[in-house]
Parts: structure tokens; sequence; C-alpha cells
């Protein structure tokens, strides 16, 4: 089965109705298209975000990224993933990271972005630093990101 | 040479974000990060030896047991907090 996987780390934006079309384009199989966009809210913790800044690690990012998606089509039967993965300086409102899944029927396509996302958050090496009013602070993991990835066990 | 990295928090709390170390008498990342807290000053322990941070070996998450050899890189990092 045919399942190409694309995956991007860049500060650039992007276009949701786009990737949603390649996912799409020319596959008259897919039946559903799963679309996860997470934005840089304006308040964390309790404190207003005014910037958020993304470090990674470029040497690992990608494939650590890619190796996730290749589980998944491993898992699921797929047609496609895209996976977008902004860095550098965003502020409230940005996008920050997008993942789209395209499949047969609905349900492969639900329940392998949640698998990518919960994946994502725990093992692709990306680290934020907020601005707020009390000055510039790294954010902790939490907790509930390592119990949403423990369900795939 | 091993080619060692470090990122985020961990980056800005030893005040570098890359360093090299001859390979000598180093076989494993346990051996690495005992010479870098002996060759710095004692905050390095505290940082280095901190229960949360993730070490990777080219790129894999890996810990203090994984083997090193020469043209390795070897990562220090706190727990990610992408997505």
């Amino acid at each position: 089965m045919d399942c190409p996987i694309s995956v991007k780390v860049c500060e650039d934006d992007f276009d949701v109705g786009h990737e949603t079309a390649v996912l799409q384009h020319a596959k008259p199989d897919v039946g559903a298209v799963v679309n996860f966009v997470g934005y840089v809210r304006n308040i964390n913790d309790g404190e207003t975000v005014s910037a958020l800044e993304l470090e990674h690690y470029p040497a690992m990012t990608e494939k650590s990224i890619s190796d996730i998606a290749i589980q998944a089509r491993e898992k699921w039967d797929l047609l496609g993933i895209q996976i977008i993965h902004r860095v550098g300086r965003l502020a409230p409102e940005d996008q920050i990271v997008y993942v789209g899944v395209a499949s047969k029927h609905r349900l492969e396509a639900f329940t392998a972005c949640e698998f990518i996302m919960d994946y994502l958050k725990t093992q692709a090496p990306f680290w934020k630093k907020e601005s707020t009013p009390n000055g510039d602070r790294w954010v902790d993991a939490r907790e509930k990101d390592n119990t949403a990835l423990a369900r795939w066990d | 040479m091993i080619n060692i990295v470090f990122f985020a928090r961990i980056r800005e709390q030893l005040g570098v974000g890359q360093l090299t170390s001859p390979i000598n008498q180093l076989k494993t990342v346990a051996d690495l990060r005992r010479q870098l807290i002996e060759e710095h000053e004692a905050s390095w322990s505290e940082v280095l030896m901190a229960q949360n941070v993730v070490i990777a070996v080219n790129q894999v998450v890996s810990d203090e047991t994984a083997e090193i050899s020469s043209g390795d890189e070897v990562a220090f990092y706190p727990p990610v907090t992408g997505g």
C-alpha cells in the first residue's frame, strides 16, 4: 500500500488547505483526511505569553519525526502522512505544528493522527521558551503527555 | 573525537552548546559524562546528572550505558516540549 510520508521542519508558516489538497491529490481511494493544527496560546500556566522561541536539534528532528510516521504507517492502513513543525520565533495565534493523515476510512486517520501527535510531543527534540511579563522561561514537559503516550503500549 | 551537543535549558545552564573531546579511554556515555564533570565547575555535575536528562547517541535516544567511539555525536537535553 502506497503511503507517502512528508516531514518538514522550518520557520515558514503553512497553509492547511494546501496540505489537505496534497494529501488527497490524485488519490481517488482517499475517503478521509484528518488534520491537526497546534497554535501558540496567549496564556500558559496562568501567565501571558507574548512570544515563543522554538529550539530544536537539527541533525535529529526530521529523522525522529519520520520514524514516528513510519510507525504509524506500519500500524494502520494509511494513504498519506504530512507533518510540518515550525521553529524559531512565534507569536500567540501562530500555527506551530501540522499533522495531516489520509486513509480510506476515518477511524484509521483519526487514530494515527493522535498517535503521531502523542509521540511527537514526547519524543521529537523541540523545546519551547516563552516570553512573559516576568521574563523568559523554558516550558516544562507535562506528565499528561507521557500518560497520553502510554496508552499506545 | 566525540562531538558533544547540549540543548535548551541545559545549553543555557552550561553556557555552551557544543564541545569536542578526544576518545582516549572513554568507552561509554557514562565515562564521557564523568570526564565532562571532572573538567568543569561543580554546576556541571548538577546539570548533567539530573534525573530527567535525555541522552542521544548519533541522534537516537539512548542511555549512559551506550558505548561510544570516535566520530560519534552525544547529545544531552531536557525533556522535549514541542508540538
